[in-house]
């Protein structure tokens, strides 16, 4: 008999829902973390879109261990000297079931976590898994670990171990592993009064503000972002890697930068640095995303490039939720058949076809790369943020220009040629539209 | 530009807990250095782990490294980075993140 049922690696949200999912079956489920608790090894953004969970923990806003609701959403595009901002607010994000949560990931991956042992899922901290076993077959049946005699086999085993995923990797499962599709945030968590929290970003209560920033990262694609927590502001980048290894700024002056920039320092003047953090994230989403299975293993979540970024989208929290329920019912499913081979778990990848997690993913497969282009990164918030620089230019006693010949001016002070802003215009439609 | 204040990078590194393992899960091998041009790591890193030498080598810490991956990500030198995750337990460990 095998140590136990299925074995899920990783207690991030994939895990810990996939944990979820296969424990309320009564199978013998495991959740194994090389963290000391789950979401010590943790960071994003961050905000969490939560309505994933209402299928696995109803009313899970009473409990969810969050900061803020984020009731105002806004897109700033910087340049730097410049600010364009689209501002959103609406009150109804505010209240059940809610939109997006500001949370920290060693709260919240610990709390969805604490659902997995509640389902009956074992949880074993502090150990790492450091290699796959593997049967006469060659079929996955569990892994090996850092522990003395710290093999653990199963039946199936769910590869939720995030971003670098060596599971997939050593599966061969992985074939998209270039730089390119990568990038790595890096985040300060300031300290600041609630009050001036509340006064500076309008807010009051609970309600908490989301800022996806464009135009900040100079030759380097990415992009940077403000949240509100209860007591504290996280500020951040996210840098694309070759670019950032072949310039000479490192990611901490880059950040001081946009610190410093007019429209965010007055933001977060005076706070204290608490802590500074780092982590990969998989960028290309469905362009480098793995195989999904092979004989004995799912893999689920960031391990599997399932993070969605998608410009003024940022999203990896729900959809590493969506496919660790997914691969979860799939491993139940295969065990009942009884066949844990790839066609015994091909039940995962028709789960996620058809359920948010690759439709939205292969809707948007061109996204990434487009918002990461020289294009969107710096020729268009130069130019949006010109055009409405002169809109809103009295230039008395000179008569007021018209909209067209701003438009016209500033789009050929740009560069930028009308066939190149069709065609991304285009590329947006068919993802966005 | 601003006065805001600025914190030194080795202050940065202490706010943040590190539970430092014996066993250095990160190794770099310094020869393999000597011949890399880019020495992508050494802007890269998110933690300043990689300071290169006079004699074009690297010299590297594991002790304050997030576990990121980004140096053996950009790294171009087959084996110069040999990298995994820290034992169980340890490394580090993020509170407000
Ligand atoms: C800078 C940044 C900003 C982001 N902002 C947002 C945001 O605002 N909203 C959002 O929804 N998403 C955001 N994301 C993406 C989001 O964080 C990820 O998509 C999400 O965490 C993926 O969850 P996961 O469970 O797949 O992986 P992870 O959260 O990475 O969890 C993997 C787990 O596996 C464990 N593990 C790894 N290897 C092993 C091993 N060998 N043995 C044992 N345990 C192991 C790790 O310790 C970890 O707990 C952001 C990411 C970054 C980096
Ligand atoms: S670790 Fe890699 S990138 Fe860094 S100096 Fe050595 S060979 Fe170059
Ligand atoms: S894993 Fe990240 S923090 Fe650690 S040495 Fe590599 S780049 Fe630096």
């Amino acid at each position: 008999m095998t140590d136990t049922d299925i074995l899920v690696v990783g207690a991030g949200p994939a895990g810990a829902a996939a944990a979820i999912a296969a424990a309320r079956s009564g199978l013998r489920v495991t959740l194994l973390e090389r963290g000391p608790f789950p979401g010590s090894k943790n960071m994003y953004g961050g905000v969490i879109y939560g309505r994933v969970l209402d299928g696995i923990i109803p009313r899970w806003w009473e409990e969810a261990p969050i900061q803020r609701w984020v009731t105002r959403r806004a897109t700033m595009v910087l340049t730097p000297t410049q600010a364009l901002t689209v501002d959103f607010r609406a009150d109804a994000w505010g209240e059940p079931p809610y939109n997006g949560a500001t949370a920290f990931r060693p709260d919240f991956d610990n709390w969805l976590a604490g659902h997995a042992v509640a389902a009956g899922a074992q949880l074993i901290c502090s150990t790492t898994a450091v290699g796959l076993l593997r049967d006469d077959t060659g079929a996955v049946c569990g892994v090996r670990t850092d522990r003395p005699d710290g093999d653990l086999s199963a039946r199936v085993v769910i590869a939720c171990d995030g971003v670098n995923s060596f599971l997939a990797k050593e599966a061969g499962l992985y074939p998209h592993t270039a730089a390119e599709h990568f990038t790595v945030g890096v985040k300060e968590t300031i300290a600041l009064p609630r009050a001036v929290i509340d006064e500076r970003f309008g807010l009051r209560g609970d309600h908490g503000a989301d800022y996806e920033i464009i135009g900040c990262t100079g030759d380097i694609p990415g992009g940077g972002f403000l949240y509100t927590n209860r007591d504290t502001v996280a500020v951040g980048l996210v840098l694309r890697l070759p670019e950032l290894a072949a310039q000479s700024r490192r990611p901490e002056e880059l950040l001081a930068d946009l610190k410093a920039h007019p429209a965010v320092q007055p933001l977060i003047e005076g706070g204290e640095l608490l802590e500074y953090s780092a982590h990969v994230i998989p960028e290309s989403g469905f362009e480098m995303m793995p195989e999904l299975t092979c004989d004995g293993m799912v893999v689920a979540g960031d391990a599997a490039a399932m993070c969605l970024a998608a410009g003024i989208w940022l999203e990896g929290v729900n959809f590493a939720i969506g496919s660790g329920i997914a691969a979860g019912r799939a491993a139940v499913e295969a065990m009942r058949l009884g066949d844990t081979s790839v066609v015994g778990l091909a039940g995962y990848r028709r789960r996620v076809e058809s359920d948010f997690v690759l439709t939205d993913h292969r809707k948007l497969a061109g996204i990434p790369e487009l918002i990461m282009s020289p294009r969107v990164q710096r020729s268009y918030p130069q130019l949006a943020a010109n055009v409405v620089e002169r809109i809103f230019t009295v230039t008395n006693p000179v008569p007021k220009p018209g909209f067209g010949r701003i438009v016209r001016d500033e789009l050929k002070a740009s560069g930028v040629r009308l066939g190149d802003l069709a065609r991304d215009a285009w590329r947006g439609m068919k993802g966005f539209g | 530009m601003t006065d805001y204040p600025s914190v030194s990078f080795e202050d940065r590194m202490e706010r943040t807990e590190f539970r430092v393992a014996e066993r250095a899960h990160i190794t770099v091998d310094g020869d393999s250095c000597r011949g890399c041009t880019t020495k992508a790591c050494v802007v890269a890193c998110p933690a300043n782990l990689f300071v290169p030498t006079s004699d074009g080598g690297i010299l590297f810490n594991y002790e304050q490294c997030f576990e990121c991956g980004t140096c053996y990500l950009v790294c171009n030198t087959e084996g110069a980075i040999t990298w995994t995750y820290p034992d169980g337990g340890h490394g580090v460990v993020f509170r407000r993140t």
